[in-house]
């Protein structure tokens, strides 16, 4: 069975492939809306058990940790281009085919529950299963160019997701935002493509492993390899939400809400860290390029940490947290740790779904009313949806025993070593994650005691979700109590197996767990007072109040749109109209100016066409006696012939 | 036969008959004027083709036979043209050449 599945790895990404299709074809045609929902499950359940027994079989190979296991097969290719597709099987990918096939499973048990009753049920299911297809199958790409195809599925599903309530405008915007945003990072990232092919010869992720390091005796220079790390880097900034190209993600929350734990958690943000982490050794030729994704990695973090203070909908609180998330990820790449990086994303996927899905139960509850400051003690009512958010909240803010706690102290304790290798920078990159540690715990605790303790608003009838969307989230509450232990500082088996270079081995730090403790309590603690204790938050209003250009500058988030908003308004609107101006005036200029010209000319001349035969035949008279003079001027037999008459 | 009469005298008359009926042809405003000049012109040509043939080829009569097309040819052209003239008065009632420019734009 393991054997099987090591060697079948490709059924991974086409089971969910096959029921689109089935569905596409042949349930959504016929409106069996109860078997698409169970083809899309059924499917991805299978992938599920096949990425399990890779996962056995990877993880209990320790051959796998030195060694991938590739297989592919000749896609196209003419002289000195060869492309092919096929499988790549490591720690990494196996750990992230399990997961994404785990949380997908999960969310779509639940989406089962969450669409019921909407009109495009079966339409809904097949977009899940190409997007959750895609994902996969860029996971266990072994090839840039594959990947880079099973990447932009992972946009298109994302656009067609994101505007699935394609009745609403926000929601057409916001899945167009989408899909520009992150083309504009693609473009890059094809560049960079481009140029690893020129120079190096191959898309190979493993034949390019080896060639890379020795960069300079095949001819590329320094300047050249930075360039193209810097246009690879563009792809996974913009799929990433990573700063300035983040604006797309907390829009993309117009989707169903099931699509933004999809999107947030398990797949396409994920697959831009992913990229990094499988190009890591790209980026760590160029000392400079690391430093750039460690600076946009801690600095997102923290800008989207301090936006999400003062959002008002729940799933833009959520979207900002995953942003801010995404960062320390990157941090975490920057710094060189992709072990870090990978825990990290393995963590937050449990929790950010379980998130995504409670808010979504309380969504559902509420007829959809976004708003927390319109929420309140509604964990009377949604005890499950509630307790099991506050788990994820607990993870998010790093408490032990909780996932995230691991996770989060990992990627500050590698940030320390690396600034204290001798890389100054890392202080302030360390003290950025520090605070963002903070402000995580008391923008989710704000979030939860503003929706689920204190005062229960009158208006609401919140009721508790059915099973199906219950069950997922218990699941999910008790991976992100327990999925961090695999990484704990006693006994690391997660860094053992999943690491870039040598095998890091850090001493468990108590002062840096301690802080990151305290730092996680104070910002519960702060939010606790500010939201709880002071019941009717007087002094938060206050605050606003006082100080509007603060609270706006981050419930604004930094104009960042505003800001693009201008520059589209200037720049593009204002090439355009220079284009306008040229093409009515210079181009139908030229264009009408020789039609005029025709026309004039054709005008002026008809006059000669008097119609009367005499005039012609003067004309021609005229026209034979200079053309005779002009033949027989001064032509000596000509003379003669006439008699010598002159 | 008199000899002093050299080919340019001949020359002379068919150049002053043709440039008489040209003439004619561009400034008369009656249309029989017209088929007159027309006729002078084609005497021109048979003067000067009668007086080459006698003076440069006199062993062939080359020119000679030419001149008998011409005036062939004349005869036909006159009666097609008077068929034209008399059509056109019936239709126009005028023999005006100026009126007749419905060739223009």
């Amino acid at each position: 069975m393991v054997e099987y599945a090591l060697n079948h790895a490709w059924l991974v990404p086409l089971l969910p492939v096959l029921s689109f299709v089935l569905i596409v074809f042949l349930t959504r045609p016929l409106k069996m809306k109860r078997l698409s929902s169970f083809i899309a499950v059924a499917a991805m359940f299978g992938s599920f058990v096949i990425a399990t027994a890779i996962a056995i079989g990877v993880f209990s190979n320790h051959e796998f940790i030195e060694k991938s296991m590739t297989y592919s097969i000749r896609w196209f290719g003419m002289e000195g281009l060869n492309i092919n597709v096929g499988v790549m099987l490591d720690p990494t990918s196996a750990m992230m085919i399990f997961m994404v096939t785990m949380v997908a499973t999960l969310i779509f048990i639940y989406s089962t529950g969450y669409m019921k009753g909407d009109p495009r049920y079966s339409t809904f299911f097949a977009y899940l299963s190409l997007f959750g297809g895609s994902m996969l199958g860029l996971v266990i790409s072994s090839n840039l160019l594959q990947m880079f195809v099973f990447w932009e599925l992972v946009g298109l599903c994302s656009y067609l997701l994101i505007g699935f309530y394609n009745y609403k405008v926000s929601a057409r915007e916001a899945a167009k935002k989408a899909f520009i945003t992150t083309r504009v990072g693609d473009f890059g990232l094809l560049l960079g493509m481009l140029f690893l092919q020129i120079k190096f010869g191959t898309l190979e992720l493993a034949e390019l492993a080896e060639v890379v390091p020795m960069f300079e005796s095949l001819g590329v220079s320094a300047g050249m390899l930075t360039l193209m790390v810097v246009l690879l880097f563009l792809g996974p900034i913009a799929k990433s939400g990573q700063f300035p190209l983040n604006v797309w993600l907390p829009d993309a929350m117009e989707g169903p809400t099931p699509v933004s734990a999809l999107i947030h958690a398990a797949t396409m943000v994920v697959a831009g860290v992913y990229l990094v982490g499988r190009i890591l050794f790209l980026f760590v030729q160029v000392p400079t390029a690391m430093t750039v994704v460690a600076f946009i990695g801690a600095f997102t973090a923290i800008f989207a940490a301090i936006i999400a203070i003062t959002q008002r909908e729940i799933k833009r609180i959520l979207a900002y947290s995953t942003v801010s998330q995404l960062g320390y990820m990157m941090l975490a790449l920057g710094v060189g740790s992709l072990a870090a990086s990978m825990f990290h994303m393995w963590t937050h996927a449990f929790f950010k779904a379980l998130m995504f899905l409670a808010a979504g139960s309380v969504l559902h509850a509420l007829h959809d009313k976004a708003d927390v400051w319109e929420m309140g003690g509604l964990i009377k009512k949604m005890p499950i949806t509630g307790w099991t958010f506050v788990i994820g909240g607990l993870a998010i803010a790093g408490i032990p025993p909780f996932a995230g706690f691991w996770s989060k102290d990992e990627i500050l304790l590698v940030t320390w070593e690396w600034a204290q290798h001798g890389h100054a920078i890392g202080y302030l990159l360390f003290a950025f994650a520090a605070i963002t540690a903070f402000l995580t715990a008391f923008y989710i605790w704000r979030l939860i005691f503003l929706a689920f303790f204190g005062e229960e608003n009158p208006e609401n009838h919140p009721h508790e979700s059915p099973l199906n969307m219950t069950i997922p989230l218990i699941i999910l509450a008790v991976m992100a109590t327990v999925s961090g232990l695999v990484g704990t500082p006693w006994a690391n088996v997660w860094g053992e197996w999943i690491h870039y270079g040598e095998v890091h081995h850090a001493d468990p730090s108590y002062i840096l767990m301690l802080m990151s403790v305290v730092l996680g309590l104070a910002g519960i603690g702060l939010a606790y007072v500010l939201y709880h204790k002071d019941a009717n938050r007087v002094w938060v209003k206050e605050f606003a109040r006082k100080y509007p250009a603060l609270y706006n500058l981050s419930y604004r988030k930094f104009y960042v749109d505003e800001f693009y908003a201008w520059f589209t308004k200037i720049f593009v609107d204002g090439t355009a109209k220079v284009a306008y101006w040229f093409d009515i005036y210079i181009v139908d200029g030229i264009v009408n100016g020789l039609a005029a010209l025709t026309r004039g000319s054709g005008g002026a001349l008809r006059y000669i066409q008097t119609g009367k035969l005499q005039t012609y035949a003067l004309v021609f008279f005229l026209a034979v006696l200079v053309i005779s003079v002009v033949l027989t001027l001064g032509k000596a037999d000509t003379i003669a012939l006439l008699g010598g008459v002159r | 036969m008199a000899t002093s009469l050299s080919p340019s005298y001949f020359i002379f008359l068919s150049a002053a008959l043709f440039a008489i009926g040209a003439y004619g042809v561009i400034a008369k405003k009656n249309i029989i004027a017209v088929l007159v000049s027309i006729e002078m012109m084609l005497a021109a040509v048979n003067i000067n083709l009668v007086a080459f043939n006698k003076f440069f080829t006199p062993e062939a009569f080359i020119g000679q036979v030419f001149a008998i097309f011409v005036i062939t040819v004349a005869a036909v052209e006159i009666g097609l043209g008077l068929a034209l003239a008399i059509a056109l008065i019936r239709k126009r009632g005028t023999t005006n050449l100026d009126d007749f420019d419905w060739l223009k734009w």
